[in-house]
């Protein structure tokens, strides 16, 4: 890669699979259940994750060496929150439908600990540019899991991807309805978002056996 | 040569193979095997797990044969071809039409719950590399037993796919399961497919198809399919005597209405020291204790006839150990000895909670009115914290006792 050097590049690829928020750190699990019901959900939520985490970690990284260390926390926490009040202003003024379906999860993204973690453990530490990148990293890293999990709970507990038809439609009975089929609505309540969650670990660290710790 | 004598000769020629877990399995399944112990001085018994299994199997059969004579009899009493039969042993209970119906509707059940649930034990043994886990032996067929009649067979399938891998295999294989396979396999199946495993028509065999033809115009008559249960939540009188709740002459799931054989078959367990006495007696005493707490409620008129919890709290409380899977549940599912309280005291507070949340659920949440089910598989969850409590009880005590002796 001509832009990145090998060592930034690794920034963004290390949290999509072997350092994963979700999967290896398990951070950031609360929302990972609650909203990934509909893919579309789950694909907005990354989005945003993505935005607050990239501005995030760099405006972290800018002031990093002026923030006493005393009273960091509290700032790390105003840098979010601000970030967060223009995601859910924007989602409610171009996406209202979505935001009242994402509810009160857009404001939670505040505590979501993978941002808090990334500030700590990364930006203040590291330069702007090499933060941003740690940023964009994990949040890709998150939406990665999100979009999987929405992608197998939207399909088996609606039949629908993207609010799609794929599998028929389920009161005409067409296409596999037509057969018995049946939504599973158990995909729709959280413990199976746990579950699914559990199986991508559980396929994860049987493929690299050095993610497993005793 | 004997068969066994031929088994062992194969044995020797598969030994070390990808399929050695497989025959084997089978080879033990049958005989016991004639290994000798290797070094130190270790008492081998003959009653190994498959024997164990093979006991609580024996315990389920009456249960299963009654639950497909009773399924014919349920379907032809409500197609109104029979006469109800007067007491256990009424003429028109045990026919071969009855059987027959029962054969055709029970045995495709047990055959997948088997054929799933071993296809996958035997894969896993195979990826392995170990010796097949025979713990499926009873929980495939207590599985067909737990569910209603007209379930289709493509959910059994799933629901025993996940409860077996994400119940049991996950964690390590029989014996490290935190919950009840069995139980997780219906609670699945209870929370994926709720019109199939609640309501008023999945009960008896023919009362969905009938639905079915009323909403495309056929002039007949519905059938209900209703449990006792069912209908108690939903505030009606229960239609049924006692001697046909006990008899188990009623509609629910397979192999869970005759109150009788269940108790026959929790005697044979107990006897055989397979199944906790203390378990089975402790939650059948929980669940009277919570009925007796409820009629009390009532009897003193604290709760108003329109209340929607009346109908199942008016209920005699004795009644609570006849209706519903409670005799089951607390027979067969409560006494698994993977899932429950190991130490003995622990085992009264398991089975005294079990019984006790059981009706309370029942009562409370006329959505799930099967709240045995969901009762075993919290106090599942339960039983280790309790055993801990009960061990450093016991460790607390004898510290006193030590001191008391040295001071």
């Amino acid at each position: 890669m001509g832009l990145l050097s090998k060592k930034d590049a690794k920034l963004i690829t290390d949290p999509l699979a072997d350092n994963n928020p979700i999967t290896i750190q398990v951070l950031g699990i609360c929302s990972a259940l609650a909203i990934t019901a509909q893919l579309k959900a789950s694909i907005v939520m990354s989005l945003s994750v993505l935005f607050v985490m990239g501005v995030g970690n760099v405006v972290i990284s800018l002031i990093r060496n002026i923030i006493p260390s005393k009273i960091r926390i509290i700032v790390q926490l105003t840098v979010v929150a601000a970030l967060v009040i223009i995601v859910d202003q924007v989602l409610k003024a171009y996406a209202y439908s979505l935001s009242k379906e994402l509810s009160v999860f857009i404001g939670l993204i505040i505590t979501n600990c993978i941002i808090m973690g990334r500030f700590e453990a990364f930006a203040l530490a590291n330069g702007p540019w090499r933060s941003f990148l740690d940023g964009i990293g994990n949040a890709l890293g998150y939406a990665v899991i999100l979009v999987i999990v929405g992608f197998f709970r939207e399909l088996l507990g609606s039949g629908t991807l993207l609010g799609i038809k794929v599998l028929g439609d389920p009161i005409e009975k067409t296409g596999l309805y037509a057969l018995g089929y049946e939504n599973n609505g158990f995909m729709l309540l959280s413990p199976m978002a746990l579950i699914v969650v559990g199986i991508i670990i559980w396929v994860q660290r049987s493929r690299n056996k050095d993610l497993i710790e005793d | 040569m004997s068969l066994k004598n031929n088994l062992h000769k194969l044995k020797e020629k598969y030994n070390g193979t990808k399929m050695a877990p497989l025959f084997n399995g089978f080879h033990t399944f049958l005989y016991t095997p004639n290994e000798i112990t290797h070094g130190g001085t270790h008492i081998k018994a003959a009653d190994d797990l498959k024997r164990t299994m093979n006991t609580v199997i024996m315990a389920l059969v009456p249960c299963l044969i009654f639950g497909m004579f009773n399924a014919g009899y349920q379907h032809h009493l409500a197609l109104g071809d029979i006469q109800a039969a007067n007491g256990f042993f009424g003429a028109t209970f045990w026919s071969w039409d009855n059987l027959v119906v029962g054969l055709w509707k029970v045995l495709p059940l047990v055959i997948v719950s088997y054929g799933v649930g071993l296809a996958i034990e035997f894969l896993f043994a195979v990826i392995k590399g170990h010796e097949i886990e025979e713990g499926y032996l009873v929980t495939g067929m207590l599985v067909p037993l737990i569910v209603p009649i007209d379930l289709p067979l493509w959910m059994l399938a799933v629901a025993v796919a996940f409860g077996v891998v994400i119940g049991k295999e996950v964690f390590g294989g029989t014996g490290m399961n935190i919950l009840n396979p069995a139980l997780t396999i219906r609670a699945f199946l209870f929370f994926a497919y709720p019109t199939w495993m609640s309501g008023d028509k999945v009960w008896v065999h023919g009362a969905v198809e009938r639905a079915q033809e009323i909403a495309g115009g056929a002039n007949v008559d519905a059938i209900s399919g209703e449990t006792v249960l069912g209908s108690l939540a939903q505030g009606h009188e229960a239609s049924y005597s006692v001697a046909d709740m006990f008899f188990g002459m009623i509609p629910g799931s397979v192999g869970e209405t005759s109150t009788l054989l269940i108790l026959l078959g929790g005697l044979f367990l107990i006897f055989t020291k397979i199944g906790s006495w203390r378990i089975m007696l402790s939650s059948v005493v929980g669940a009277l204790v919570m009925g007796l707490i409820f009629n009390g409620v009532v009897d003193a008129g604290w709760i108003s006839e329109s209340s929607k919890f009346y109908g199942l709290m008016s209920t005699e409380f004795w009644h609570h150990l006849l209706i519903g899977g409670f005799a089951f549940g607390a027979v067969f599912m409560a006494t698994d000895p993977v899932t429950a309280s190991q130490t003995n005291k622990g085992k009264w507070i398991y089975g005294f909670l079990i019984g006790f949340i059981s009706i309370l659920i029942r009562v409370f949440n006329p959505a799930y009115p099967e709240g045995v089910m969901l009762a075993i598989l919290l106090m599942n969850v339960f039983a280790p914290t309790i055993d801990h409590y009960v061990v450093q009880g016991n460790v607390k005590k004898r510290m006193k006792r030590l001191k008391a002796k040295t001071a």
